[in-house]
């Protein structure tokens, strides 16, 4: 389980006036215009529970990726909690640790997956899988890649390159590197928005009917996505983020039948003339 | 009329102190390094004379097919270094060899860590950044003055002047390529809990490598051409030819040691610029 707290992120050198700014109701154009700093994410309190995939959905700079970042600190958050609690049901403060703690963290529970792949080219498939074990200093680890390989369906990969794979090849291995760990949550940035519309869909089949089904239990999925339908198929709940804010959070069925407001319902109006379309699923 | 503020001779009246000041109070330290190169200096020569010149040709040739895999690259080597046994002109040609071996290592030893500690933070750049533009404007001839005062002549000093003008590429591209790493991959490598370490080692170097590389090459170039300025103090090798065919004005023989350069350059850069692009 993961749960942020009045969670916020400025970008700039000096972010207290911009906090002191957004505490007294400044939109956050008026803040950058009037301080240069930028403020990312804005009081977030979500809460992703085990077994959840929790989609994140917002357009281009709403602060979505800052957002995820902030879970595992490769942003390091303004103000705010990031509690996780794994599965003996300890929990932590992951705003509060140490370097080393956060290593720790970052090595056994939270594992992340990237919009570009981020494949070390230097590095065969098998090696990047197992990536994330050697760094731990994990012996035999090579068992445990080749057995995640044939969970994505690469058996017999692992030796070749990254720069031989295919896109929705690249990101099963993106994938495979995160799901080894074991890992309590996953973070999937943007993870198929890369990819061609075909294998994109391809891609979200295989996450819901493979993946989801084999690693979920026991997990939290984190999900960021620009693409509302994408956010409608995958995500066993929503959270709607426009700059730096959440507009709503729900389930799908909740988004599609009761859109906070006019930025939600924009979005579900164009699902609706799709799905009106038999486009949707 | 300028006023002048500063009184003539001021600024290298200081620059001339420094130096009596380290000879009167240094000296034995200079001494020591002098020894300790010298050492160094005569054990690779003598190396690289023990060995058979049919030998060297050969594994130079050898490597560089190895390197290039192109048979051109080997017959080069092995007819252009033949052409320099036959003109007279081994033993200053392995003069040379030793010098740009020494050099080169001692250069790149020094370089690609400080390039690594400059890539890791702006300060440390920013302090090591007007050192290097120092040490690559200022004209090498400048600086065998005060390295003659300091370590006499010969191919002690000749060596330390190279080493000079050899490290600030290998301390430059190892800063650029190191800093050039695509943001996703260092993100990637902490995200999944590398320590700053693994991150380079496993990560950023690897990353950086043809950058480094490219680094490397340069300062064996820039080596091959300073040792022979270095012989303006006596440093040895295929320069002290080039010095007295200028002095005699024998043309001939000036032409044969610029030949055995060329060879010898050609020969370094294609071993050592292998399976990179060849479009820098």
């Amino acid at each position: 389980m993961i749960k942020t707290e009045n969670l916020y992120k400025v970008y700039g050198d000096q972010p207290e006036d911009a906090m002191a700014q957004i505490e007294q109701g400044m939109n956050p154009k008026e803040i950058r215009d009037e301080t240069g700093s930028v403020p990312a994410v804005i009081d977030v309190n979500i809460e992703a529970k085990k077994d959840e995939s929790f989609v994140i959905m917002g357009l281009s700079g709403s602060g979505k990726s800052t957002l995820v970042r902030c879970i595992n600190r490769l942003v390091e958050p303004t103000k705010g909690n990031v509690y996780l609690e794994d599965s003996s049901g300890e929990t932590v403060n992951v705003t509060t640790l140490s370097s080393d703690a956060l290593r720790e963290v970052r090595r056994e529970r939270i594992s992340m997956v990237f919009q570009e792949f981020a494949l070390f080219p230097h590095m065969s498939v098998l090696e990047n899988v197992v990536y994330a074990l050697r760094i731990k200093g994990e012996q035999n680890c090579e068992k445990k890649g080749r057995e995640m390989l044939d969970e994505v369906g690469l058996s017999g990969w692992g030796e070749v390159s990254p720069s031989e794979l295919s896109g929705g090849m690249k990101q099963r291995v993106g994938v495979a590197r995160a799901f080894v760990t074991n890992s309590d949550v996953v973070l999937m940035d943007e993870p198929f928005s890369a990819l061609d519309p075909l294998i994109r869909r391809e891609m979200q089949e295989w996450f819901l009917d493979e993946l989801k089904h084999k690693f979920e239990f026991e997990r939290t999925i984190f999900f960021i996505t620009h693409d509302l339908q994408e956010a409608l198929r995958v995500g066993d709940r929503i959270a709607i983020m426009k700059e730096g804010q959440m507009v709503q959070i729900g389930s799908p069925q909740d988004i599609l039948q009761n859109p906070a407001d006019e930025y939600v319902q924009a979005f579900v109006q164009d699902i609706k003339e799709l799905a009106e379309e038999g486009d949707l699923f | 009329m300028i006023p002048t503020i500063i009184p003539d001779n001021a600024i290298g009246g200081i620059a001339d102190a420094i130096i009596n000041w380290l000879l009167v109070n240094a000296g034995g330290f200079f001494d020591a390094i002098s020894y300790a190169a010298g050492v160094a200096v005569f054990s690779v020569k003598d190396f690289w004379l023990i060995i058979p010149p049919i030998v060297v040709i050969l594994i130079t040739a050898a490597i560089g097919w190895y390197r290039t895999k192109k048979i051109s690259v080997a017959m080069f080597a092995m007819v252009g270094l033949y052409i320099v046994y036959n003109m007279g002109l081994w033993e200053p040609l392995m003069e040379t060899v030793t010098l740009i071996t020494l050099s080169v290592t001692i250069s790149v030893a020094i370089g690609v860590p400080v390039g690594i500690i400059a890539s890791r933070s702006n300060l440390a750049w920013n302090i090591i950044k007007p050192i290097l533009d120092l040490m690559q404007t200022m004209h090498p001839f400048v600086y065998l003055i005060p390295v003659v005062f300091l370590f006499g002549l010969g191919m002690v000093p000749g060596l330390l002047t190279t080493i000079v003008f050899a490290t600030p590429p290998s301390i430059r591209l190892t800063n650029l390529g190191i800093r050039q790493v695509e943001d996703q991959y260092v993100e990637a490598g902490e995200a999944f809990g590398s320590t700053t370490m693994q991150l380079l080692r496993r990560v950023e170097i690897p990353l950086a490598m043809p950058s480094i590389l490219q680094g490397i090459n340069q300062s064996i170039m820039l080596s091959l051409s300073m040792v022979i300025i270095a012989s303006m103090i006596a440093a040895g090798g295929l320069g002290d030819e080039i010095m007295i065919a200028i002095q005699r004005l024998n043309i001939g023989r000036g032409i044969e040691a610029g030949l055995a350069v060329v060879v010898l350059a050609i020969v370094l850069d294609r071993i050592s610029t292998a399976g990179q692009s060849n479009i820098t």
